[in-house]
This record gives C-alpha cells, sequence and structure tokens, in this order.
C-alpha cells in the first residue's frame, strides 16, 4: 500500500532520508513508496550501509599486493598465508548499540564479524577488539566497560572461537560514545572463497538460522546519526545475541561448504534481510523475488517492512544450487536450524517483495544500489596548543614518574580484561594477551602462525589527523614486526564524528592520506574495513580513531618472540631518541597538558628499522622484543621486565637530552631487543647502518634508574595492576 | 586405546581434544554425534568443553539428557572409561555420574587464566604418568567452576581419595589465591569411586605442545594411551 505524499515525506526524514535523497527515491520508483520501499531505501542509503560520505576518500587506500586473495567490497578481505591456505579478516564497529545497552551491543558486535568470516568459508581461529571509553571518573564509564567486556566474553568464549587481542583507551572525548571495534580471522583453503554475488535466474534464495523477529529493526539508520539527550529511549533498536545459535550456524555453513551447493551466500548484518537481498542480486546483476511469508519468524504479525529491516542475529541468506538444495537442508535441519527457501532469483534486475500476496516493495536494484555520493566540505582542523619543551623546567623524578605512568589507566595491566576472554581455546595460542606485542596464533597442523594486532593512538589523530593516521599504521607494522611476523594487509574501523561537520571530514581526509602514505611505504595493503560516522553526543564528536588491525606472519610459529626479559639478557634500543613529548601520555599525566603535535612519523626508517628487527629475531639473535610506544622508552622496558618477572639495571643516558624527555618520550620508529651477544647486535646494526644504543642488563628483583634508585618490581607490579580491579570489582 | 569424542550441539573444544589424543596414539579420536547410542569398542569416551545447547539452562543441564548420555551411562555401568572436561565435567555431574555440582565461580566473573594443579592420587589411569603432589599448570576458562557439595559427600571423596586434582599454588599449597574459582576444598577434579571416571575444570587438552604453553597436560594423556593399550 503506497503512503500519501505528507506522510510519506514525513516518514522520509525520520529514517533519516535527507529531502534531496527522498527526490532521488521517488524518481526512481516513479509513484509514491509503500512503507517497505520508504525503509529500503533508507537503510541502503544510510551511512553505514552506503559509505556516501567516505566513499570518495577510501579510494586512495591502496589495496592490491600479490598475496592480496580479496580487497575491500567483498564481505572480509583474504590474503594467501601459503601451505595453500588465505586468511581472512575484517573488522566492524557497534559503537553506537553498546552505548545503549552494553552487553548486547559488544556481543552482538562480536557475533555479526564472525559471521563475515566464516561467510567466505573460513572457519574463525581467532577474535581481537580495539575499545574506547569515556572518562573512568565517570560512573556512566564503569557500567559501560564492565557490560562491553563480559558481552566481548559471554559471546566470544561461548562461540568458541578465542579473544586473543585487543586495545583500550579512555579519553572524556568518548563520554556518551564509546567505541566497540571488533575484528575476526579464519583460516579457509585459498582456492576455495565463498563471495556474494548471485548467479542463475531460477536458483533458489535460502534463509538460514535463526528466525526474524523485531528487534534491531532499523539498527543501521540509528548507526547513522548522533545521539541526542535522549540515547537511552532507542534501545528497541538493539540486538539481541545467542551466540549458541551462531556456534551452530558455523558449523552448519561450514559443512554446507564442503559441499558444492553454495553459489552465492551473504550473512545478514546491517539492514538485515534488505541489504543482504539488494546486495547479493545487484553484484550478481540479477533480480530477487522474495516471499516474506515463507521467512522463519519469531514473531506473529509482523509486516513486510519489520521483516525487512529486522537486525535479527545470526541469519543467512544463501544462493543454492537447486540440485543440492535437499543437501543444504539435511545439514541445517541436523543442527537444528531454520532453512527455508523465501525466494527466487529473476532476470528481472529488480527486488520485488511480497507478503500476504501482495507487492510491498518493487524497485530497481541498479539505481537502489547507487547510493548517493557525497563531497562533503572540508575545514582544516584546528592545531594543538602549542608545546615548548623548554617550558617544562621541573619535571617530577623518573621513578615516582613511572610508578604513576604504568598505573594510569592508560597504561596499566589490562589482565583483568583478558582473564574474562577465552584464549587458549583451539589450542592454537603461541602468545596470549600480554606476553608479546601481537598476538600469534599457529594455523592448526601447519608450522606457520599468524601475528594480529590492534592499534591506534587517538590523541595523535585529534593533534594531526595525518600524522595520527600514518601512525596507526606504523604501529600496527611495528606489533607485528616485533615478534617475528612479516606484516602482510590489514583491515580498517574509521571511527570519526559527523561528516556533516567540515572539521570531521577534514581530520577524516587527511587521517587517509596519512594511512595511504604508509600502506604504500610499508607495503601493507587494506583489504576490508569499516566506516562509523557521527560519534557524537550532544554535538561533541570523539577523538578522531581509524583503527588499525594488522595480520602478519611467521613461517615458523617457534621463531616467535615475545616480550619476557630473562635474567642475563642486554637491552638495545633500535632507533633514534629525539625526546619527543608532544601529545605524549607523560605530558598529560605529569603535566595535565594535551598540548603539541604528535611525533612524527619517519616511514622510511620505521621500514628499515623493522627490517632489520625482523630479520634479527628470524636468525635467532633476539629473545625478546617490544616496540616504543604510549609512555616511551622506560615505561615499555618496565612492561618487559614485569613480563619476565626479572629487574633490569640501566645504563646512563646520552648526556644530550633531560632524562625526563629521554625515558618519556614518544618518538616513533623504535624496538626494545632482549639479546644475549648485545655486541654482536650492535655491530650487525652498525653494519646496516641502524641507529641502536646499549640501555642495560635483565638480572634481579628491582628496575634499577641510572644514578642507582631502584623500584622493586613487586612494587611496580603492584602500581601497574591496581587500577582495573580497584575500580570494576 | 579407542577414544570417542563426545558432540553435543555448542560443545567448543573438541579440536583440542582430538589434537591431544591424535598426539598420543598417532591416530584420530572416534567423534560421536550425541544422537549416537552404539558405543561399541570404545575404550574412552571423552566429554570436552564448550556450552552444549548454550549452557542456558544450568551448565550441563540440556546435555545431561541427549540420547547418548543413556549409552555413556551403561559404558560407566560395563566399568568403561569416561573423562569430562569442563563442560564435559559439568555435565557428568548433572547426569549423576559424579556428585556434587558446579557453581558461578566465587567472582562471579567467567575466568580464563593458567592455575597450578596439585595431583592428589596416581594409581588411576588418568594420572599414573604423574607424580603424588606434582603441580602442573593448566589453562581455566569457564563461568562456571566452583565446586560444590554437602560436607558428607565433601567428606566421602576425601576420605575415599576419590579428589583427583586440588588448585594450588604454584610451590603445591592450598591457600585462597591458588583456589581461583572458590571451589569446596580446592577441588579441581574428582574420580568416581571406581576411578573410571574422571571429571575436571581446566584444560589439560590445551597444554600438550611445548610451543603452546608447553606440555604439562600431555602426561594425562600419555597416561591413558599407556593404561588403555589395546
Amino acid at each position: 500500500m503506497r503512503i500519501e505524499r505528507a506522510t510519506s515525506q514525513v516518514l522520509a526524514t525520520e529514517f533519516g532520508l535527507t529531502p534531496d535523497e527522498y527526490a532521488r527515491a521517488l524518481a526512481i520508483l516513479g509513484h509514491e513508496p509503500t512503507i517497505t520501499e520508504l525503509g529500503i531505501f533508507a537503510a541502503m542509503w544510510s551511512e553505514h550501509c552506503s559509505y556516501k560520505s567516505s566513499r570518495i576518500w577510501l579510494r586512495e587506500l591502496p589495496i592490491e599486493a600479490s598475496w592480496v586473495i580479496q580487497g575491500p567490497g567483498e564481505n572480509a578481505g583474504v590474503v594467501a598465508i601459503g601451505a595453500g591456505l588465505a586468511a581472512v579478516f575484517k573488522m566492524e564497529s557497534h559503537n553506537h548499540p553498546s552505548f545503549i545497552e552494553p552487553y548486547q551491543g559488544a556481543a552482538t558486535g562480536v557475533g555479526g564479524i564472525l559471521r563475515d568470516i566464516f561467510t567466505m568459508g573460513a572457519r574463525p581461529i581467532a577474535s581481537l577488539n580495539a575499545l574506547r571509553f569515556g572518562d573512568p571518573v565517570d560512573p556512566a564509564t564503569r557500567r559501560i566497560v564492565d557490560g562491553v567486556v563480559r558481552g566481548i566474553g559471554g559471546y566470544g568464549n561461548c562461540v568458541g572461537v578465542p579473544t586473543v587481542g585487543g586495545e583500550i583507551n579512555f579519553h572524556p572525548a568518548y563520554n556518551g560514545n564509546p567505541l566497540v571495534n571488533a575484528m575476526t580471522v579464519g583460516i579457509a583453503p585459498a582456492g576455495r572463497i565463498f563471495r556474494s554475488a548471485a548467479a542463475g535466474i531460477g536458483n533458489p534464495v535460502v534463509y538460514v538460522g535463526a528466525r526474524t523477529g523485531r528487534d534491531g529493526i532499523h539498527g543501521a539508520t540509528m548507526a547513522s546519526a548522533a545521539f541526542d539527550a535522549d540515547a537511552a529511549e532507542k534501545k528497541p533498536t538493539v540486538q539481541v545475541g545467542d551466540p549458541f545459535t551462531e556456534k551452530l550456524l558455523i558449523e552448519a555453513c561450514l559443512e554446507l561448504m564442503e559441499t558444492d551447493a553454495i553459489i552465492a551466500i551473504q550473512d545478514m548484518g546491517a539492514a538485515g534481510l534488505t541489504s543482504s537481498a539488494v546486495e547479493m542480486a545487484g553484484k550478481g546483476g540479477l533480480g530477487i523475488a522474495l516471499d516474506l511469508d515463507l521467512v522463519p519468524l519469531r514473531e506473529s504479525g509482523m509486516s513486510a517492512y519489520e521483516i525487512m529491516l529486522s537486525e535479527s542475529q545470526e541469519r543467512m541468506l544463501m544462493v543454492l544450487d537447486p540440485a543440492r538444495e535437499e543437501v543444504g537442508r539435511a545439514i541445517f535441519e541436523k543442527w537444528e536450524l531454520d532453512f527455508a527457501v523465501i525466494g527466487q532469483l529473476t532476470d528481472t534486475g529488480r527486488i520485488v517483495v511480497r507478503r500476504q500476496g501482495r507487492v510491498e516493495a518493487d524497485i530497481p536494484l541498479r539505481p537502489l544500489a547507487a547510493a548517493p555520493l557525497y563531497h562533503r566540505p572540508l575545514a582544516a582542523p584546528p592545531a594543538p596548543p602549542p608545546f615548548d619543551p623548554a617550558s617544562i623546567v621541573d619535571p617530577p623524578a623518573l621513578a615516582p614518574a613511572l610508578l604513576h605512568l604504568v598505573g594510569c589507566p592508560d597504561l596499566c595491566s589490562r589482565a583483568w580484561v583478558w582473564d574474562q576472554y577465552d584464549s587458549t581455546l583451539g589450542g592454537q595460542t603461541v602468545r596470549r594477551p600480554g606476553t608479546a606485542d601481537a598476538a600469534v596464533i599457529r594455523v592448526e597442523g601447519q608450522a606457520l602462525a599468524l601475528a594480529l594486532t590492534t592499534d591506534c593512538t587517538p590523541r595523535y589523530c585529534a593533534a594531526d589527523a595525518e600524522t595520527g593516521g600514518a601512525q596507526a599504521i606504523a604501529e600496527a607494522w611495528r606489533n607485528l614486526t616485533a615478534v617475528g611476523a612479516r606484516p602482510l594487509a590489514l583491515t580498517d574501523n574509521l571511527n570519526f564524528g559527523s561528516p556533516e561537520n567540515p572539521v570531521v571530514m577534514g581530520q577524516f581526509a587527511a587521517a587517509i592520506r596519512g594511512m595511504a602514505a604508509a600502506c604504500r611505504a610499508l607495503d601493507f595493503p587494506v583489504v576490508s574495513g569499516n566506516v562509523s560516522l557521527y560519534n557524537e553526543t550532544a554535538g561533541t564528536a570523539i577523538l578522531p580513531t581509524p583503527v588499525i588491525g594488522g595480520l602478519g606472519i611467521l613461517d615458523d610459529a617457534r621463531q616467535a618472540v615475545g616480550l619476557a626479559l630473562s635474567p642475563g639478557l642486554e637491552l638495545v634500543l633500535i632507533g633514534l631518541t629525539a625526546g619527543w613529548l608532544g601529545q605524549s601520555l607523560w605530558l598529560r599525566e605529569m603535566k595535565g597538558k594535551e598540548a603539541g603535535p604528535p611525533p612524527p612519523v619517519d616511514l622510511l626508517a620505521e621500514r628499515r628499522h623493522g627490517d632489520f628487527v625482523r630479520r634479527e629475531i628470524i636468525g635467532g639473535a633476539v629473545r625478546a622484543c617490544h616496540d616504543v610506544s604510549d609512555g616511551g622508552l622506560l615505561v615499555a622496558i618496565a612492561e618487559m621486565a614485569l613480563a619476565g618477572s626479572v629487574g633490569v639495571r640501566l645504563a646512563e643516558p646520552p648526556a644530550d637530552l633531560a632524562p625526563h624527555a629521554f625515558w618519556f618520550g614518544e618518538d616513533q620508529a623504535r624496538y626494545v631487543l632482549g639479546v644475549a651477544d648485545a655486541e654482536a647486535l650492535l655491530a650487525a646494526a652498525s653494519a646496516a647502518r641502524i641507529p641502536a644504543l646499549r640501555l642495560g642488563i635483565a638480572g634481579g628483583g628491582d628496575l634499577t634508574l641510572p644514578g642507582g634508585i631502584a623500584i622493586s618490581l613487586a612494587a611496580l607490579r603492584e602500581a601497574h595492576e591496581r587500577f582495573f580491579p580497584a575500580w570494576l570489582d | 586405546m579407542r577414544a570417542g569424542i563426545t558432540i553435543f550441539p555448542g560443545i567448543n573444544r573438541e579440536r583440542d581434544m582430538a589434537i591431544a589424543f591424535r598426539k598420543v596414539t598417532g591416530k584420530p579420536p572416534r567423534m560421536l554425534w550425541h544422537q549416537e547410542t552404539d558405543l561399541s569398542g570404545l575404550d574412552l569416551i571423552v566429554i570436552p568443553g564448550g556450552f552444549s545447547f548454550g549452557d542456558y539452562l544450568r551448565a550441563g543441564a540440556m546435555a545431561a539428557h541427549s540420547p547418548i548420555m543413556g549409552a555413556i551411562r551403561r559404558h560407566a555401568e560395563r566399568g568403561g572409561y569416561v573423562l569430562g572436561a569442563c563442560n564435559g565435567f559439568q555435565i557428568l555431574t548433572e547426569a549423576g555420574l559424579l556428585p556434587g555440582a558446579l557453581l558461578r565461580n566465587a567472582s562471579l566473573r567467567f575466568l580464563s587464566m593458567d592455575c597450578h594443579l596439585r595431583v592428589e592420587r596416581t594409581d588411576t589411569v588418568f594420572t599414573g604418568h604423574y607424580q603424588r603432589g606434582q603441580v602442573f599448570r593448566a589453562p581455566l576458562a569457564h563461568g562456571d567452576g566452583n565446586y560444590s557439595a554437602d560436607e558428607a559427600t565433601l567428606d566421602r571423596l576425601e576420605g575415599e581419595g576419590l579428589v583427583a586434582f586440588r588448585y594450588a599454588t604454584e610451590d603445591g599449597h592450598l591457600a585462597p589465591e591458588g583456589n581461583l574459582n572458590g571451589s569446596a576444598r580446592a577441588i579441581a577434579g574428582i574420580f568416581s569411586g571406581n576411578l573410571r571416571i574422571l571429571g575436571l575444570m581446566p584444560h589439560a587438552e590445551d597444554r600438550v605442545d611445548p610451543l603452546v604453553g608447553g606440555t604439562d597436560g600431555l602426561p594425562l594423556f600419555e597416561g591413558l594411551a599407556a593404561a588403555l593399550a589395546a
């Protein structure tokens, strides 16, 4: 039933369509829309589904390399890892739902990214996450952190995929808009990747998995709008997760994929049946006819609009070879999941949706899929407050500064969080969270292992988005390198404020510029990703947060190194130290200032230093390795000492730098290595023209600073491990 | 040894178990769907970890009523061997094949970390390759591992020597800091009266490879393979 012009205009606005977009939809249809048609346009043209503000910038990112099997555009990216296998991976945000309902928001974020991976034929082997929360002083933050951590664990632990890594930062800019970015990696035979483009007119369109209910209707539209003060009233748009059903869906889909029954497959994520049907038929250049009376429903009396826009979880859409339909049905019945033929592919180029015999939507696919593309106005982001290092006249002593820094929310131990995530499931976890710069997961039955990390330093991005974008990629690449892995490719999750704010778009464009340069310099292409805009509440945007999920490979898992020192190892610093304090955590925590430009990123130095470090690790010269990032050199050394439960005696630093700048500056492209033979390593570095500096030696039970002041490991550990349990238990 | 691994919907550590058994026997164990009832030819039935049927009722409660559980009960009555780890332990208590219950962890949070297990008895097919009093590390990963039973049952388990493993400190002492989930009398694993059924919460199967956390769990599987060699 078509709706009247006046009503439909009001509804269009309510659904998030601009007047121009609404006019365009009308022109495509040639008549007033039905409410279902309007809902389909609104969902497909939402920022979340269409990338209408970000697409023109995303084109600038390098996406190719000889090892890339599938770049952006499918459910996930795919890279060849050797032995005839491929790694399938992607990261996706679930920011808005996690603010409204932290447990379910985070849980369904994990479930959604898992489906993107096994949709492509890969068995998920590891999950990671990147979390950003508001000021810990805000009581709401405590509730959100607790709910998000429980949600990630509750879903991941039950579904049977280990959660092996992640990162957490706090900043008041995330008050009211936390970020929950979830990443999953799977393994598939390289020659057997499943894709979403439908083929074969007349072939059955099959719905499998959980039943459809009224949860999450119009979630994609919610995710494409900024929050007002009434955000809590949006609770009904949050989906509810069922990890048990997801586990069954994984096993049933992978079992069916062993046969040749599947022609195309797509999970039902944002915008549910609408986006999966439109994308599958659209990519295949066909049409699709759906009879919604055949959709398995959880509730009675659901309308076409509700069924098409529901974001009920744990559902997939497939096109099957009609000759194999019964094979599929038998497998799904064995796993006690619904299996229903709900339509056919057609040659009409249109999506036609029927409910109780009536056509509720009939839209040509090509113009529907060609969502609006916006070149939003840009404005230069404001420069950070200036910072003159010479203005620091009374730096606190090193020992109290270190104890404060290792205990602050951004640097303290995350053990309380990791201890709630099953990280050993699968029996392949070579390096668990907190024991190395990247998680190291062996591929079952193989010598090779994947290295995985998530990284971003939002305060750098806020101060200088281009440098921050490059730094996020450089740090991910460094973390993979620090375990001995060869970085292969990355997935990204670009979390920003409203694209309608020119300053936000200016940050977005600059971050992409920095990222693109880093990808090129490091041979580290983007193979999948997600953009999350409108991350703001009451007009205040989050810090620009382009999170990078990096994937690397170790041909032999035995070559992986962690960050734990052992007695007798000598510490050597690779890279140059200029004592850069702008945007450092030392400046923020000890002086209360978020000021100055972030440390410059020298991509050539990153590449040279990283390649040298990796060569030395693979050559067997390195027993422990840690990149130097947040908190600087002394924090990195303290973390290595704590991981190995062994003290360190530090040498005198170079005389030309103030001690606080040398030990807490955040210069990039640096690593601390623990080696048995420092002379040999220094000689190798010198031969390769890589800057290297002897820092000290591991042993005893104290971290002894130059000048002889000793901090016991017990005191260091107490400071490091206090925050989370004291705050949340 | 002919081992079979039971698959309930929602079980998720069956691959880990299969790897451990393949490591000590050189052959893949048989995988048993929860609706199978013919266990003939099998010496050992293994119920691995996971979330059977989502554990949406009580952990293990639904699985305890699956068709295969009747067959496992008959297998046990014939003197067959059964190993239940984590969810498997919970299922065995729900099915009444082992006494007691696994309650929510005392912290009310899911715990995933290494624990230290003290071996309490070594004259069994499960523990014969450990030393009495030996302490080994294994990961635990559960939300409901807090072993509980009435005092009489706990006294009987201890009196009859049916406690297999206890949570301990690294040097083998019983102390609250070693008993991570708050289990009664620090019990991490128990035997049936005939010593042929073992239920334990931690995952020895995830400690059979020097590269993946070490081989502390390997003696359990090597002991089984040696004792049940046929």
